[in-house]
């Protein structure tokens, strides 16, 4: 490989996405079902082009959630990607399963709703998401730079695993570039 | 849905001969309610889930049991009402194919556990034809017990996923689970082999 085209493929290496697939790959969380969203697009095409993953759609977010709840209890780790708004619609599954039987539940939620959002239903159901994670006391962390990323992600990840317990990680426009065309 | 030509049987003798037939600790996921109170009814196994919570989500947490130990056969026991919730669950396994996994539909028609009021398909949907439609090929009524055991034993050796529609009375379940959530998580990783015993 030329040295050229090696510089290209490190800075590249840099991009949030590939940091989240690098380090979901050395936590070994290797199944990923997700409810796509524009800004996560990058990630979900590179996370099906690597065989390490089993990644896939789900028509819901909750059942992404039970997927890999069954995964974890069967040995296996995995991770949720989704938007804001499909966090909105996990509330009970969290406390009726997550948070009660204690599965380590790794999520990762593309913000919407702020820093530039368009659509008014988008910056309301953003602003329930912190609030449904302090009710149920849940880690979650709110990432807006990528220097801090693997840090925040690899350390949040060990911690739900070692203590049993969920983790939202917050993927901010500030992080991403966000979503601002109206298309 | 005008025509039946399906035995109405009993949900706790229905599981009590799947659970008979289990010999090579299949793991048995049990849905919210009744579902999982005669799981619990027919004798625990460290193998059986119990869910307390999260209706419809049988499929999706059997699912990636399977998909975790795809050497493993895994079940799923779900009602009509909770299978409604979660549709898209079906596709999911559909276009998933993990052919360690057989769902079973315990489909009664009704919202037993909170006051035996009709679900909303009872009278105008198929369970089967909506599984098919939504690429489950291998979908079928259970006519009666015995044909119930026949289509076990046939989901057993496919080579893709299974599911089993089984028309029930509105009887309660027999018994009730102990509700302690991290107990039961823990036995069944016991039972899965994921975890040691302490």
């Amino acid at each position: 490989m030329a040295i050229a085209e090696q510089q290209t493929q490190a800075t590249s290496d840099r991009s949030w996405h590939s940091i989240v697939l690098q380090t979901l790959k050395r936590n070994e969380i290797s199944l990923i079902p997700y409810v796509p969203d524009r800004v996560l697009t990058p990630l979900i095409k590179n996370l099906h082009a690597d065989p390490f993953f089993t990644t896939f759609a789900t028509a819901r977010e909750e059942e992404a959630v039970g997927i890999v709840s069954g995964a974890w209890m069967g040995g296996r780790r995995g991770a949720v990607l989704m938007q804001t708004s499909g966090f909105a619609t996990l509330a009970n599954v969290l406390a009726s399963l997550a948070v009660p039987y204690q599965i380590p539940l790794i999520m990762f939620v593309s913000e919407r709703g702020t820093l530039g959002e368009f659509n008014y239903g988008q910056s309301l159901v953003c602003r329930t998401m912190r609030p449904v994670l302090d009710s149920l006391a849940l880690e979650h962390h709110t990432i807006t730079r990528v220097d801090e990323l693997e840090f925040i992600a690899d350390r949040s990840i060990k911690q739900a695993v070692t203590t049993q317990a969920p983790v939202a990680l917050i993927l901010n426009p500030l992080l991403t570039g966000g979503k601002v065309s109206d298309k | 849905m005008t025509t039946r030509n399906t035995k109405v049987m009993n949900r706790f003798d229905v599981t009590s001969r799947l659970i008979a037939k289990l010999k090579h600790e299949e793991a048995v996921i049990g849905g919210i309610g009744n579902t999982n109170f005669d799981l619990w009814a027919a004798g625990h196994r460290p193998q059986n889930f119990y869910m307390l919570g999260s209706m419809g989500l049988a499929f999706p947490i059997a699912l990636g049991v399977a998909l975790a130990q795809p050497d493993r056969r895994v079940f799923a026991l779900e009602g009509d009402g909770s299978l409604l919730m979660q549709l898209g669950a079906l596709s999911t396994i559909a276009m998933l194919k993990p052919k360690n996994l057989i769902m079973i539909v315990m489909d009664n028609g009704v919202y037993q556990i909170t006051g035996a009021q009709p679900t909303p398909a009872a009278s105008v949907a198929d369970i089967v034809g909506i599984a098919a439609a939504s690429g489950l090929v291998r979908s079928s009524w259970a006519a009666d017990e015995e044909d119930f055991e026949r289509l076990v034993d046939e989901a057993m050796s496919a080579a893709e996923p299974s599911l089993i529609a089984v028309r029930i009375d509105d009887k309660p379940g027999v018994g009730t689970t102990r509700r302690d959530p991290v107990q039961i998580r823990e036995r069944f990783m016991h039972g899965l082999g994921v975890r040691e015993p302490l």
